[in-house]
Order: structure tokens, then sequence, then C-alpha cells
């Protein structure tokens, strides 16, 4: 008598026909949850979990890849202007995988743990925050105090350019910052990029004087965002408007737009992090990773090659940076605190260190855990307290249930619970990183 | 002229004089052995000659130019490859990633190569995974294990694929810190037989330390003998085996010489 195995059961399904109607069932059985229950966390959650059905069974590239461009650029997007709590959602996840993708290659590939990576987030955002709001002229005048007609420095179109002003100033920044600090190992780097981390974070806060360019603790508002003009609202209402249920205004399409170009960018990265993996750069990376001595008696040189990992992790945070400071149309030091870089490490180590999609589902799930499953179930637990019930048997009101049990608030404790749990259980994450099978053969030379 | 000069090299920690003025020169095409009691400097020695240490006097003289002051991947770049005495590969990378990394410093791909995967950038990929191949033979890494992780291979192919590694970089001279130590007699008389057709294969240059005697006096030209961070002796196999000073390093003062004997031949 053989046991019965998980593994042998999925095998047995994940071949022929099969997987294409078990994917494609799942993908629609999603839609229609979330079209018809737009409110139910539940139904958000299956069609999230069409993209891991995706992933895991045997289907063609093609059909992944139309599934996935179906689901990413079509479905996603109505679904969430009917319900823009969810294009919320989904531009949050489309951010952090951006910026968890970078920190991978800092943390992934070349091994150096940097517990400030938010920094360069921060870079790119008050960037665009300068440059594309009023502060240049508010640079005379303490937070506050300046008169309300100043106009702005640039116009909001100049936000595609910055996107690529941001990919450079953030990878300048990152190699400022790691000539000094590179030649620290492991625990010592760690600490020091979390002081950096601070230090910009402290910077943004009091660089209000003598001149205002950052407007301390206030933040900068309004931010321009990139044009947007009425005959894509009007051609996106004539086209989807039946789908969508009401009309979608200017707002609805930025966040949108916003979303998709999350999309792009992490196209790029992927690409990039993937032509860079597969060649000597990514070699010289994890070599650095493995064993630095070895590397280094190799000819790899050291700084050199730290640096460029520290700078490509660095620039895609950059790019991702702009993007935040046009889509919040706000920015403040409050968005770059340290639980931020901690987030996104968590990610991370979730995910799979060094794995591309591995850190994508990093992104995603605690992405919905903080913003749905939490809230939600904060949600569930107000509701209880307001009503008389009680728990059976051992008579306790649920109206007598401290608001100090919110678990919304308990964020922090999920990161370091997770943190902790992968650690202890499954260090190489949930989806493992893997190296290129390749093709060996030995040609015949003579 | 000589490949390797080196003269008056000293390197102390603190108060411990690990390499006390040791002078040595090594010509082209030898095969030398370093040998020595636990605790003797050969391994220091084998650092400062590639740089993780910085000498604390004396020069180093590699093809006429002088090593001191460069760092470990300058030095590499000058065509010094070595191995280390406790296997050090690339744990999660494969095989041929291993050897691949060791041809580092002649890559010649850039960045924009990369990204848009130019024609440059394949050819040059597709010729060095070629040559990693024939090396992973070369070297008598047997079967089908390109692909797997340097990890999981058995501890005599780890060691090996360290020396292919190190010939990936195309050295003119080999560092071997205790190649054949941890093998058993059969696989101690293969390496023996690699090494001897490196040097008349390739033509690099071979500086081993090695405490198997069997190894040593079989292919070394010439033996330097080191205690206590002093070159204690150098000469032929035949020379060092009846040389009081030697014995007495190994042995002990009073031994006498009936018994060095079974113990070095």
């Amino acid at each position: 008598m053989s046991s019965f195995s998980f593994k042998d059961a999925f095998d047995k399904v994940n071949q022929g026909p099969l997987p294409y109607l078990i994917v494609f069932a799942h993908i629609v059985t999603g839609t229609l949850l979330v079209y018809f229950q737009p409110r139910s966390n539940l139904a958000f959650l299956v069609l999230m979990s069409s993209f891991l059905s995706l992933y895991f069974f045997n289907t063609s590239n093609r059909f992944k890849i139309t599934a996935a461009v179906v689901m990413t650029l079509l479905i996603m997007p109505i679904l969430g202007v009917r319900n823009i709590f969810y294009l919320e959602v989904i531009f949050q996840i489309s951010v952090f995988a951006a910026l968890a993708l970078g920190l991978n290659i800092v943390v992934g590939f070349a091994g150096l743990l940097d517990l400030g990576y938010v920094a360069f987030y921060a870079v790119g955002a008050y960037l665009w925050a300068f440059f594309g709001s009023q502060q240049f002229f508010v640079l005379p005048y303490a937070p506050g105090t300046q008169p309300s007609d100043l106009p702005f420095l640039l116009a909001g179109d100049f936000f595609y350019l910055f996107m690529m002003l941001g990919v450079i100033v953030a990878a300048m920044t990152g190699i400022l910052l790691g000539l000094p600090v590179l030649r620290v190992r492991g625990d010592y780097l760690a600490i020091v990029t979390l002081g950096f981390g601070e230090v910009i974070r402290v910077l943004a806060n009091n660089l209000d004087k003598p001149l205002n360019f950052t407007n301390g603790p206030q933040g900068i508002t309004p931010i321009q965002r990139p044009s947007m003009p009425d005959w894509v609202v009007d051609w996106f209402n004539t086209i989807f408007g039946p789908l969508v249920g009401h009309e979608v205004n200017t707002s609805h399409m930025y966040n949108l737009w916003f979303y998709i170009l999350a999309l792009m960018v992490i196209m790029v990265i992927v690409f990039v992090t993937k032509r860079l993996d597969d060649s000597a750069m990514g070699r010289a990376w994890t070599a650095v990773r493995e064993d630095e001595t070895a590397a280094i008696a190799q000819g790899i040189p050291l700084v050199k090659t730290k640096l460029s990992a520290f700078a490509v992790g660095a620039s895609f945070a950059g790019i991702m940076g702009v993007l935040l400071a046009a889509s919040r149309t706000f920015i403040s030091p409050e968005s770059f605190s340290f639980m931020q870089s901690i987030g996104v490490l968590s990610m991370v180590i979730l995910g799979g260190s060094g794995s591309i999609p591995g850190v994508i589902l990093g992104a995603a799930t605690i992405t919905i855990l903080n913003l749905q499953v939490l809230q939600g179930f904060s949600l569930y637990l107000n509701e209880l307290r307001q009503s008389d019930a009680i728990i059976p048997i051992i008579n306790f009101a649920w109206s007598d249930l401290s608001t100090q049990l919110d678990p919304a608030k308990y964020q922090r404790l999920l990161f370091g619970l997770i943190l902790i749990l992968m650690m202890i259980f499954r260090p190489q994450g949930l989806i493992p990183a893997k190296r290129r099978e390749r093709k060996l053969a030995l040609e015949k030379t003579e | 002229m000589a490949l390797l000069e080196i003269e008056n090299l000293t390197k102390t920690f603190g108060g411990l004089r690990a390499i006390g003025g040791v002078s040595f020169s090594l010509e082209k095409g030898m095969i030398v052995s370093i040998i020595g009691p636990n605790g003797a400097g050969k391994t220091t020695f084998f650092n400062t000659l590639t740089g993780i240490y910085k000498p604390t006097e004396g020069s180093i003289k590699f093809n006429g130019k002088s090593l001191v002051g460069l760092r470990p991947d300058q030095i590499a770049a000058r065509g010094i490859s070595r191995t280390f005495q406790n296997i050090r590969l690339f744990q999660e990378m494969t095989v041929i990633e291993n050897i691949l990394t060791g041809m580092h410093v002649h890559m010649k791909q850039s960045g924009i190569d990369t990204l848009f995967r130019l024609p440059t950038f394949k050819k040059e990929e597709k010729e060095a995974e070629q040559k990693a191949l024939r090396l992973m033979k070369y070297v008598g890494i047997k079967g089908d294990v390109g692909n797997d992780l340097a990890k999981n291979l058995p501890y005599g192919a780890q060691r090996r694929l360290e020396i292919a590694r190190a010939l990936a970089a195309d050295p003119l001279l080999l560092l071997l810190d205790e190649p054949a130590a941890g093998m058993n007699p059969q696989e101690t008389e293969e390496i023996t037989r690699l090494f001897r057709r490196i040097r008349e294969e390739m033509g690099i240059t071979i500086l081993l330390i090695e405490h198997d005697m069997r190894v040593v006096m079989n292919i070394s030209e010439n033996i330097c003998v080191m205690d206590y961070g002093e070159k204690i002796a150098e000469g032929t196999p035949a020379e060092i085996r009846s040389n009081t000073s030697v014995i007495e390093a190994y042995l002990g003062r009073g031994a006498v010489a009936g018994q060095h004997e079974e113990k070095i031949a």
C-alpha cells in the first residue's frame, strides 16, 4: 500500500489539458466572485490566488503570459475601478513588489544586508516632490508661512523625465553611500545602512531651514501628476462603462494609470534582474555572497562588485519613489520610516531571497495581510464588540474586549513573527531561488 | 629571470612573527612544495603572497613586477590562482558557474552587452561555457554534474572543482594549499598525476603546501621547509630527506637519524 502524498496527487493532476482547465476555472471563478461580491475580501483572495495556480500548474509559457497579461491589464483594472479599494491594494502590491525586487538584488543576490533600503525610495520621492511642486519657490519661507499663490516650477509631464532621473540620482546616492560603507562586512553593514536610512529620514524632517527644501515634518503637497487628457477618461467610460457600473472620473483614471506604470517598472526590473543575474556580473554578486575570500581570489573586485549591486538595487527604489510622490501628491518623512525598510525585507525573506517569483509573492502576501486581512479582522472584531454577543462557555461579552486588541495595530508583531518563523522553518522562502539549468554539451573542437 | 622572487618577506601579527624574513625564488615551469610542521607559517605565506595579508616587510616580485600593496583581485589578475586549505567553493552555485566565476578576470562583457544580449555577449558566454566544460573533464570530475550545486558534489570532486576554478583564470602560477588533504591513496595518486599534467600540458608553474610526503617527494623538483615562520632548508627531495634541521623540526631535537626514514620516506 502506498501512502497518499500531496505531491504525487498534484503531479497526477498536473499533466495534459487538465491544468489549463483548472487555471482557467480558477481565474473565471475569482473574477465572477469579485464582480458580484465587490466587498468580499475572500472573493478578492480567490482572485489573487489564481496567480499562484498560474505559476504552479504546468501550462505552456504562451498560456501563462497571455493569462497574466489579461489578468493584470484587463480583469484587475476593471474590477479595481469597480471597487476603488482593490485598485489601491493592487497598486500597493506592485509598488512593494518593485521595491522588494530591488532589495532582492542587494540582499538576495549580493548578500548585503541593507536595513536602510527605504532611504533610496525617499531620495526618488523627494526628488520629484521638490521639482514637481511649488517647493522651489517655497525655499525662502518657513513651513506654513508661504503665500498661497506660488507657481509650479515644472509642468506635470516632466514626471516621466524624472522617473529616469530618479533612477540615476538614487543609483548615485547608492554609490556615494556604498563607497565608505561597503568596506564593512555582514552585521556591521546592516547597522551602518540602518543608520543611513534614519539619516535620510531625519534630513527630510529637518531640511526646512535655513532653506526650506523638504518642508519638514509637514511634508510637501501638492505634488503634480502627469496630465490625464479627458478623452482617455471618456474612451475608458465608453468601452468599459457598462462593465464597471459607474462613471469613472479622472481621479480613478490616475489610480489606474499609476498602477499600470508600476507594472511596467516591475517588468523592466524583472528583465534587468534576469539578464544581470545570468552574466559575469551576476555570478560575481553571487560569488561575493557565497564566499568573499574565495571570490576575491578569483579576481573579483570586492568593492566594485558590491557597489554595482547597491547601485542597481537603489535605482529601482528611486524610480518607485518618483512614482509614489506623483501618485500620492503628498509625501512626508513619515512614509520612509525604519518599519518600511523592515517591511520590504520581510517580503524578500518570506518569498525567498534571490527568487524573483518568490519576492513578488512575498510582497503580495504581506501587502494583502496588511491592507485586507488585518483590517478585515479588525472590522469584524469591532462589529462583535458593538453587538451584545458573548463567548458561550466562558461567558465573556465581546463588548468587554479591550480596544487595544485591534489586529490592525499588530502589523509590527506580524513582521516580526514572519521573520522568526521563516528563519526557523523555511529560510529559503516560500518559492526558493533556483539556479538556471544550462544545456551542457561539449562541442567537438576539431 | 625567476617567475617569483621573494626577498626578506616578513609578516607579524602584533608580537607574533608569523613569517620572519623568508627569501625564496621560483623558476618558471617548476613544481615546488612548501612543507613544515603545523603553525610553521605556510598558509600565512600563501595569504601574504596573494594579497589577503599585507606584508610587514620585504618584497614580492612576480614576472618582474612588485605585488606588494596590490589587492587580492589585482594579484589574481596578474596570473596567480589558488585553492584553499578548507575547500572554499561557491556552495549555492552550480559546478559550471563556479568554473565560470574563475574566468572573471578575462570576461570583457559590458553592461550594455549583458542587458541586450548582444552577439559579443552570447559568443563570450558560449566559449566560456565550453571552456568550463573542458576544464571540468580535465580535472577529472566525472558524470553529468555541470548543473549540480557545488555543495552536492562528493569531497574529492569538490577538491578537483576548486582546482578547475583556479585553472579557469589561465594563471601563470598555481598555489595549492594541501590539495591532497583527506584523500585516499588512490585519489592522492590521481591528483598527483593531474598536477604533473597541468605543468606539462598547460605550462603552469605550481607551488604547493602539502603534508602528504608521498605527494611531496613524488612530484616536487624543489622543496622549501618552513618552521616557526622561517625557511630552514631548501633543496631537492633527496637533499631534504637527509637534512638534519628538517628532521629536527619534524621529530624534535635528539631524534636519531634512523627514525626519520620511515616517517618521511
